[in-house]
């Protein structure tokens, strides 16, 4: 019997440390391993003892990529356990701050790090050898994300101005309106962008998926919304842990994440389409349907397509809430700690970032808990792989260990949040 | 007019010796230099790339782990000498310090002088403070760029002095 292994080190081109193995029997896929070696940061347990309002900040620092998802779920978890409804100025004014976020980690995503792998480059930098002009454009888009921060965050990584209750500081108006110019420019920018990714080779791939994402029905969800899924969870966030459950296993230093009955979920840009389309608004919609995009899209290779739609969606929707933005009265609502156990759920750019606390009446933090995206999608992953590599064991080593990288990059994943995660080792018998 | 140019301290203050670029960048604002623009910077790269757009010459200070004994300085000029990829390893972003500057090399967009500063790191461990060769590296980097600042600009496009 001959064993053939695949191994890829050290992942490159997504944020963190993680391997990817694989062993082949023969013919046969034996094991695949998406293996997390980055060390365990322990935020959880830290966590305790600390003031709720230490939270936001806190695990912000679990991410540079994403730390708006942080800031976000552990305020709306906060201000539940404490019983406050924020300022519908303030709830606009989280939405505008996600949409930077957005367009600033899906921009770096599609051109920087997973277009190199569709066009047959090594990394961007090669890539920009031949499309120079493509490549400031989308560092041109991506700049409008980080103004969007640093206008409301007050700098573009790892924001300073948002709290719980809110902000410390209210945007003026005319910084806002400096912003419409350049989104302007962007809206035109994020369509030519869904064009150009709808023109790329797919892979020929297709996996029936268990979406899942937040829906709250009135608009595509950041802060807001139910659990929901296309088999059928529908709960409110506060009964995350009753259906999606967290377990240990040994070659990932990242908790996966199983269904009640065992299964792998998908989140991310495609869960969230599959699951609140209709609420794309007309533009991006209108992208999405002159890239092919149907009701539900099952090959994850075209994420990078739903993606590009999403951008379309937060240039947006960053233009209608500044539009509609109103100075309001005061920056935060006041919010008094009292014993008890809120729950936060927002969607970071690759999926949903979940928190939950219990403080006693000090507003000190009893109990923490965190679910990363990329944590949730592992288990996902690995099912993609195996199902991936099965028809294509005949494939050269080289060939396949891009393919498989390839894959990976589909979730844009984020290892440094995931173990709070990769490394592709192919074994062949 | 005073010239235009910026001087850009790139790391983390958490992670002990890390937190060399935004130590000098710190030294150097409290001097405040004449015609020279001081941030500090976390290294995403495209952040990095628009920080030194327009400036007709760039300082970046950064530590390194390039296997060298701590506090030891290594000086690159971006404009002649290519920046290793595995230079900053601490910089985890996807898209860092070295990316940028070859980004902006193939765009044509590099100022007419960048020079950076790696500042070999001995503990990227958890905290705050620099061991003390790091520390003794910090005040030499920032009298070196005070310095190189004081300078008419004579690299490559030159015609900037």
């Amino acid at each position: 019997m001959t064993t053939r292994t695949i191994d890829v080190d050290y992942i490159a081109r997504v944020e963190g440390e993680g391997a990817l193995y694989i062993r082949f029997d023969g013919d046969r896929v034996d094991d695949v391993q998406l293996r997390i070696f980055e060390p365990p940061r322990f935020f959880e347990a830290l966590l305790r003892g600390r003031a709720f309002t230490e939270a936001p900040d806190i695990t912000a620092r679990i991410c540079g990529i994403c730390p708006v998802a942080y800031l976000m779920s552990a305020c709306h978890a906060m201000e539940m356990a404490c019983g406050v409804t924020i300022d519908p100025e303030i709830r606009a004014l989280r939405r505008l701050l996600y949409c930077g976020e957005w367009i600033e980690s899906h921009v770096l995503h599609i051109y920087m790090l997973h277009a190199p792998d569709f066009l047959g480059y090594p990394d961007a930098i090669s890539m920009a050898k031949d499309y120079p002009e493509t490549v400031r454009n989308a560092l041109r888009l991506k700049k409008i994300g980080n103004q969007l921060m640093t206008v409301l965050g007050g700098r573009e990584i790892h924001p300073i101005n948002v709290r719980v209750g809110g902000f410390y500081k209210a945007p003026s108006r005319q910084a806002l309106d400096a912003l419409v110019p350049e989104l302007e420019w962007a809206r035109d920018q994020a369509r030519e962008t869904v064009r150009l990714v709808a023109g790329l080779p797919f892979p020929d791939f297709e996996q029936d998926y268990e979406f899942v994402a937040l829906r709250q029905g009135a608009e595509y969800p950041f802060n807001e919304g139910g659990l929901a899924s296309t088999r059928g969870i529908d709960v409110p966030i506060s009964e995350y842990d009753d259906v999606l459950h967290e377990q240990h296993l040994a070659h990932s230093t990242s908790l996966h994440t199983r269904t009640a009955g065992g299964g792998v979920v998908h989140m991310g840009p495609m869960a969230r389409y599959a699951l609140n389309r209709e609420l794309l608004g007309p533009g991006a919609l209108a992208a999405a349907e002159e890239a092919g995009l149907g009701a539900m899209e099952r090959n994850p290779f075209r994420s990078i397509i739903v993606r590009a739609v999403e951008v379309v969606f937060a240039v947006e929707e960053a233009l209608r809430l500044i539009g509609e933005y109103r100075e309001p009265d005061r920056p935060a609502v006041p919010v008094e700690p009292r014993a008890g156990t809120g729950y936060g759920a927002t969607e970071a750019p690759r999926g949903i970032c979940y928190h939950r606390y219990t403080i006693d009446d000090d507003g000190l933090i009893q109990d923490a808990k965190i679910v990363a995206p990329t944590s949730v999608n592992q288990g996902m992953i690995e099912s993609d792989l195996r199902a991936f590599v099965a028809p294509r064991v005949d494939m050269a080593d080289d060939a396949l260990r891009a393919d498989c990288e390839q894959l990976i990059r589909n979730y844009d994943p984020c290892i440094s949040c995931s173990a709070h995660f990769l490394k592709l080792e192919v074994e062949r018998g | 007019m005073a010239e235009r140019g910026i001087v850009i301290g790139v790391g983390n203050l958490y992670r002990r010796d890390d937190g060399a670029g935004p130590l000098v960048a710190r030294a150097l604002r409290a001097g405040a230099l004449p015609g020279l623009a001081v941030m500090e910077a976390s290294g995403e790269g495209t952040a990095l790339m628009e920080a030194w757009a327009g400036a007709q010459r760039a300082f970046l200070v950064d530590a390194v782990s390039s296997g060298a004994r701590p506090g030891r300085v290594h000086r690159i000029d971006a404009r002649r000498q290519r920046v290793p990829q595995d230079f900053f390893k601490y910089s985890t972003h996807a898209f860092a310090v070295a990316e940028a500057v070859e980004m902006a090399r193939v765009l044509g967009d590099l100022p007419p002088v960048l020079i950076i500063y790696g500042i070999e790191g001995g503990d990227f461990g958890s905290g705050e403070g620099l061991t003390a060769e790091v520390a003794a590296a910090v005040d030499e980097v920032t009298r070196r760029i005070v310095e190189e600042a004081a300078a008419p600009v004579t690299s490559h496009g030159g015609e900037h002095a």
